[in-house]
């Protein structure tokens, strides 16, 4: 699915983000790419849609190279690439319906999107995106009142709406409490599976990460330095990743036990506890 | 307020005074001086007072046309009280609609050109050639006084309110430019990077992530113009660019000062209307 090729990034400053970095993801496969801040987790994912410029290597998205495309190919590999971001990043004054239908933005002409004349399929796909992560009976509310988890499922929506094949998520619980974290990427995760989609997760909690993906990478400097499963994660391999720590706490991490989780479900779909 | 505690804690840890923490301990404490050679601090001010002495003994005040001109003045000031809507009331209903009517096309017009060159002027949305070919635009623009490019303008178009039009549109470009960059650079950044992850088109990615973010200070900024272009009709009216301002300065070279007067309060009456309006309009589009 995405099959990245020595992949290096140099800033103009000088600095080195990304340090030959190769890594291929199936389809269905969550990821979990954790390591320190500035580690160049952010500039990965921003590099695999362009909205960082990769100084060399390839990325292939179903074969297809999109290292170097621009213009109109550009955007029509990045509507293949849903991303969901540290702060939502919602427009604050466009309507939930609106920021969720600008996910189909790649697929219209200009006027028809600058009139809000939508396809009745968009629309249709939206509001069940929307009812699927609990907020259909927000449509016509902004952007600014919505509560932070809430503004999260937005952008998770406007991501999903893209249908893509990939999908990249920056932070998504950097801004949240313990419980809306779980629920959105518990959120995350089933819809990952529900639609086969590849799926790149930049996260910091490195107990959350085990608790829900597949796979773990781990970034230092610029460089995998891990890659297997999230029980490999020992002490040992978390000291190479973070640096010297007692990471005995982050083992044993247990507080979201199952019967708990059918409850958040519960919660997260229904826009509970926002 | 804030230089005083950016002395306080300049390089790190300060130096403090083992005098001023035994003070301190007691309950005696003043925030420390922003200078702090004693010295120093008084000889500015000491600098300072002895300028203001010989600008005082430089300006060459003659206080007996001062006596004389009090009158006169008083004379203008007086016929506030006695305004004349009537006797010129044909030719300053004329003159209000005209400046009116040119403050309005001249808004409508100096906007519709200053958005692209608004957003060719915001670096974080602007390649560099187009920024710094319309910050140039803007610079030009804002460089010129309305009264100079009235002038200008007056001489290439002929008395009127056409060229009044040109000079207002002209100016409020690079006003308005100015701003919306301003605002513009001033927007999220996070949302402008997820529309762009969309595959939106340049065009699209405008529509719904900058314009959203910047509509409602262009609105309030575009009623702001209007009432500036409205006041502005009336000064380059004097040299000839039409509007009101023509009425006004023919009253005032006849004397007659309560023609001028009704004009004067006919003005304030407009631009104090305005600004309830753009008041309401804010709060509406906030």
């Amino acid at each position: 699915m995405l099959t990245i090729t020595a992949l290096t990034k140099r800033y103009d400053t000088g600095d080195l983000a990304l340090d030959n970095v190769t890594l291929t993801v199936p389809a269905g496969q969550v990821l979990a790419l954790i390591g320190p801040s500035g580690a160049g987790k952010s500039t990965l994912i921003r590099c695999v849609n362009r909205l960082v410029e990769p100084t060399s290597g390839s990325i292939q998205l179903d074969g297809k190279d999109i290292t170097r495309v621009r213009g109109k190919a550009l955007r029509e590999a990045r509507r293949q690439i849903g991303m969901i971001f540290q702060s939502h990043a919602l427009v604050e004054r466009l309507s939930v319906m609106e920021n969720v239908l600008s996910g189909r933005l790649a697929y219209i002409g200009f006027w028809r999107s600058y009139f809000r004349r939508f396809p009745a399929t968009d629309i249709r796909q939206s509001f069940t995106l929307l009812e699927r992560v609990g907020l259909d009976t927000m449509i016509d509310k902004r952007g600014d009142a919505l509560s932070g988890g809430q503004k999260q499922r937005v952008g998770i929506a406007r991501a999903l709406i893209q249908n893509p094949k990939l999908l990249l998520v920056d932070e998504p619980t950097a801004s949240l409490d313990p419980k809306t974290s779980r629920q959105i990427m518990r959120l995350i995760c089933e819809l990952c599976a529900e639609q086969n989609l590849a799926t790149i997760i930049n996260i910091h909690d490195v107990a959350l990460a085990q608790q829900f993906v597949h796979r773990v990478v781990g970034l230092r400097a610029g460089a995998v330095v891990y890659d297997g499963p999230p029980e490999g994660l020992t002490p040992e391999i978390l000291t190479t990743i973070y640096g010297e720590e007692d990471w005995t706490a982050t083992q044993k991490h247990d507080d979201d036990a199952p019967q708990d989780g059918a409850r958040d479900m519960a919660a997260a779909v229904l826009g509970g506890h926002p | 307020m804030s230089g005083v505690s950016a002395n306080a804690v300049k390089n790190g840890a300060p130096q403090v005074d083992p005098l001023r923490l035994a003070a301190a301990k007691k309950g005696h404490w003043r925030p420390l001086p922003m200078i702090s050679s004693k010295a120093l601090r008084w000889g500015i001010n000491g600098a300072a007072l002895v300028y203001l002495v010989l600008v005082y003994y430089s300006v060459d005040i003659n206080w007996a046309r001062v006596a004389q001109g009090m009158n006169r003045a008083l004379n203008f000031v007086g016929s506030f009280f006695t305004p004349d809507f009537v006797t010129r009331g044909g030719e300053i209903a004329v003159g209000l609609r005209e400046s009116l009517t040119m403050a309005f096309v001249a808004t409508v017009l100096g906007i519709a050109l200053a958005i692209p060159v608004g957003l060719g002027a915001a670096r974080n949305i602007a390649p560099r050639p187009v920024y710094f070919f319309c910050r140039g635009i803007i610079a030009v623009s804002r460089t010129f006084q309305e009264i100079i490019i009235a002038i200008l303008f007056v001489a290439m178009f002929g008395f009127g309110p056409l060229a009044g039009v040109f000079t207002l549109a002209f100016a409020t470009i690079g006003f308005m430019a100015k701003l919306l960059a301003e605002d513009i650079e001033d927007a999220q950044r996070e949302p402008m990077e997820a529309i762009r992850a969309t595959g939106a088109s340049w065009v699209q990615w405008i529509a719904y992530a900058v314009q959203p973010q910047v509509m409602p200070r262009l609105i309030g900024l575009s009623l702001y113009r209007l009432d500036i272009n409205f006041r502005e009709s009336a000064v380059i009216g004097i040299v000839g660019a039409g509007g009101i301002g023509a009425t006004l300065n023919t009253s005032i070279s006849r004397y007659d000062y309560d023609t001028s007067a009704a004009v004067l309060l006919l003005i304030i009456g407009i631009v104090l209307m305005s600004e309830y309006l753009s008041g309401y309009v804010r709060r509406w589009t906030a």
